[in-house]
């Protein structure tokens, strides 16, 4: 698995996992989507001076680069939990009560989607849909789905937030 | 082959688990590592295990299928594996507990071909998916798999190719419908080279995921779909832009595409013609819109994906400013099909304008969830009733979505009507990429308009103002009504604002951004009318306008109610009448839920006053027999 980053990288860090990465690719614009995708696996969120790199690199503008990381929902500009969770909001999931199930696991770890918990563990999200409707409502944890939620199976998820904190 | 030995008569076997997305998450590699241990323990000769990709059954999942019998098994667990292996697969007995049972007639049903659930569906474009392991080629040659590549290189000229798929009257299965030999044709008499062929796989629609299966089940079919596409239009590169949320799907198909590459049905010179072509898999980033044919060339090219105004078609100018053509995977996955059994068979099925089967994402309120395909022009109520198996929990229907968010809901007078393009959009809705949530007498229609709307608004890449700022507004007015605070003129407001965005947004997410809210101004005007003039939600949905109320004459001061509260708004003791205080109920509705059936002492009402005492007072009411 890979390990968290937190933002205290140093520079020589950054340029040696850029490097490996941009190992990868020419060096043309049309990577660059490519390449943030590649960075982020690497530290998990797209640290600002990453993205400098990659301009470098690329040699566009910065401004470009964060237009486009702005633009697409799966980019993260600040560093994300050990543990990502997704929530679907699908229509699906929505009319099988995904609210409910949001708001609980909003309760339980005490932060709104989008946000991560203080102990950098866990990060909630939502999503368009997870292509597992049937299974509806359904979250992720880590990519592994799990389907038919209920607010009394969200403790069961999260496991049991007391020994963590 | 391993000589079959004959213990009670036992013939090869194979177990099939399905490793669709939704078998996975209810542990199908775990299954089926069970499974393969415990036939090895047993020293089972002539007992194969092997997986599939979706069965399109999600709901009853996991899934099994034992061949050649065809016994289906649903729900299995772990634990469920030794006596499948040691009455089944050993002693020929098939586990009977794990049959599927019939929502309606509550029968269990062994065969999977008796499953009415799969019986009334037509599979053309889900042909393999759930019959063979996605992950290796071979299987997918074995069913004549890439046959009609073969036929269309050696034996047919791409103008061919083009008049065939042309006479079929295959139409976009990507929403919009438009002809596919035709867009094929301007493809290749477009002038400049290369030509690029794109697979849109982006899939966007929140409630859909059957491009996601066929990807997961059948990537072969794909790729062969958009080889042929490549060899009539005469592209040599092309591309299928996968959505990120789809890891499966991307590993499959590059696992596909490599597989494929060392047969010699991609790359150079295919099946040693001159005809060469390159593919590559590109994964989207989170972007609706991407999904929009002109955002999905600029997402490749690696800006920002938004669209821009057409023309120039992508024929004329596309990737890079060359000439291009998008298909959806179930566009292409059924090309295939067109060539090994021609124009005419494929054109026999369906209605006048809307040829061969569409793939619907069954989902909602609705006892058989999943994957399925029916000829087009069969009746709404057909889907829901017979394959579907109606609505769960004795509810009643009250609309079926289909069309994503640029569609539309549609009411139980609609349910005679025939599925197809034409007729979706005469009634306001559209056919789309295919979801179909179905709604019963618990949804507030006023709160899917807001949920919809909520996600265009969201998605809007901000581009247009009206549909940037004129989608933040009717979102606005619809969260108020569904506040209880709506406006006399809201209604019209709606109205007015739904033409404006529609007539001045560039691409369809904009013009189409209204629909839900159209539609159910349309066909549910009425429950619009109740939130705005009688703060009452016909539904009991909306948490600002509905009361939980405990009823004296039921509540047995049991004090569960009391203990499951969030927030302590409820007060009471032991054999007291317990007491809500509605100043501090949030209307989470757990009371209701954990109110023992026996008692169902706790009441959800809308614009309505229950006589309840306003302090605990001593139980009066008679235990019901059942409790202790
Ligand atoms: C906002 C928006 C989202 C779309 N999303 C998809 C999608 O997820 N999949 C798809 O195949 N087509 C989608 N389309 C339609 C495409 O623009 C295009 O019409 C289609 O891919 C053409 O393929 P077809 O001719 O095979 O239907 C979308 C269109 C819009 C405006
Ligand atoms: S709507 Fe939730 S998985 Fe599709």
């Amino acid at each position: 698995m890979i390990a968290l980053v937190t933002d205290n990288l140093t520079k020589a860090d950054i340029q040696d996992k850029l490097n490996d990465v941009f190992s990868h690719y020419h060096g043309d614009k049309q990577e660059l989507i490519p390449i943030l995708q590649e960075t982020q696996e690497q530290f998990r969120y797209l640290p600002a001076a990453a993205m400098r790199e990659i301009a470098r690199f690329l040699r566009i503008p910065e401004s470009t680069i964060y237009g486009v990381s702005t633009f697409y929902a799966q980019f993260k500009l600040t560093p994300l939990g050990k543990k990502i969770i997704r929530v679907c909001r699908g229509t699906a999931c929505h009319v099988r009560g995904a609210g409910k199930v949001l708001t609980e696991i909003e309760k339980q770890l005490d932060i709104k989607a989008g946000q991560t918990t203080d102990d950098l563990e866990y990060t909630l999200e939502t999503v368009a849909c997870i292509g597992a409707c049937a299974l509806a409502p359904t979250m992720t944890i880590e990519g592994e789905t799990y389907g038919k939620m209920t607010t009394k199976k969200v403790a069961e998820v999260l496991g049991d937030r007391s020994k963590v904190e | 082959m391993t000589e079959v030995k004959s213990n009670n008569g036992n013939k090869q076997r194979t177990i099939y688990i399905c490793q669709g997305t939704g078998c996975v998450s209810g542990k199908a590699f775990e299954i089926t590592e069970a499974l393969k241990k415990a036939v090895a323990e047993q020293g089972l000769q002539g007992v194969n295990t092997d997986f599939t990709g979706c069965h399109g059954f999600c709901e009853q999942g996991p899934v099994a299928i034992v061949e050649p019998e065809g016994i289906f098994y649903a729900c299995v667990t772990v634990a469920d594996v030794p006596e499948i292996v040691d009455s089944h697969l050993r002693d020929g007995k098939p586990v009977e507990r794990l049959f599927y049972k019939d929502p309606v007639s509550g029968e269990a049903i062994p065969h999977h071909k008796d499953i009415k659930f799969y019986n009334m569906q037509q599979r053309i474009i889900l042909r393999n998916c759930g019959r063979l392991n996605p992950e290796r080629i071979e299987d997918y040659m074995a069913t004549g798999g890439y046959e009609s590549l073969k036929k269309c290189l050696k034996e047919m000229t791409p103008e061919q190719v083009i008049e065939e798929v042309k006479r079929s009257g295959l139409r976009g299965r990507g929403g919009a419908g438009f002809p596919t030999g035709m867009k094929w044709e301007f493809l290749r008499n477009a002038v400049g080279e290369p030509k690029y062929m794109i697979c849109n796989a982006d899939e966007g629609d929140p409630g859909a995921f059957m491009d996601r299966s066929t990807m997961e089940g059948d990537p072969h079919t794909v790729l062969e779909g958009m080889i042929i596409a490549a060899y009539a239009t005469g592209s040599s590169e092309g591309y299928i832009y996968i959505r990120a949320e789809y890891p499966l799907a991307v590993k499959r198909v590059r696992l596909a595409i490599q597989q494929s590459e060392e047969k010699g049905f991609l790359g150079d010179n295919i099946m040693d013609s001159d005809f060469s072509f390159q593919l590559h898999v590109k994964e989207g980033a989170g972007a609706f819109v991407c999904g929009e044919e002109t955002a999905l060339m600029a997402s490749i090219e690696g800006k920002r994906g938004m669209p821009r105004s057409r023309p120039p078609f992508p024929a004329t100018s596309g990737l890079w400013g060359k000439p291009s053509n998008i298909n959806n995977v179930k566009s292409l996955a059924t090309v295939p099909v067109i060539i090994a059994r021609g124009a005419d068979w494929y054109s026999s099925i369906g209605t006048e304008k809307s040829k061969g089967t569409c793939v619907f994402a069954l989902t909602g309120k609705i006892a058989n969830s999943g994957l399925i395909e029916v000829p087009m022009g069969i009746p709404l109520r057909e889907i829901i009733y017979e394959i579907g198996g109606g609505i769960p929990g004795n509810k009643n229907f009250k609309a079926v979505q289909t069309g994503g968010p640029s569609g539309g809901c549609l009411p139980e007078s609609y349910l005679d009507q025939s599925v197809d393009y034409e007729s979706l959009a005469a009634a306001g809705s559209m056919m789309g990429s295919g979801g179909m949530v179905v709604l019963d007498e618990e949804t507030c229609m006023i709160d899917i308009a807001r949920y919809f709307l909520s996600f265009t608004q969201a998605e809007s890449c901000g581009k247009c103002v009206p549909c940037r700022v004129g989608t933040k507004q009717m979102l606005d007015i619809l969260e108020r009504i569904c506040r209880g605070e709506g406006r006399h003129e809201d209604i019209d407001l709606l109205q007015e604002l739904g033409k404006q965005i529609t007539a001045g947004s560039l691409c369809q997410l904009g013009q189409t951004a209204p629909n839900p809210v159209l539609t159910t101004l349309r066909y549910f005007r009425d429950e619009y009318e109740a939130h705005i003039n009688e703060n009452r939600c016909p539904a009991l949905f909306c948490a600002n306008l509905i009361s939980f109320y405990i009823l004296p004459d039921k509540c047995q001061g049991c004090g569960i109610c009391l203990r499951n509260c969030p927030t302590e708004a409820i007060v009471g003791d032991k054999r007291m009448v317990h007491v809500i205080n509605q100043e501090k109920c949030v209307k989470c509705g757990t009371c209701l839920e954990v109110c023992p059936e026996r008692f169902s002492a706790v009441v959800k009402v809308s614009a309505e006053e229950v006589d309840v005492p306003s302090e605990p007072i001593p139980v009066t009411a008679e235990k019901p027999q059942t409790s202790t």
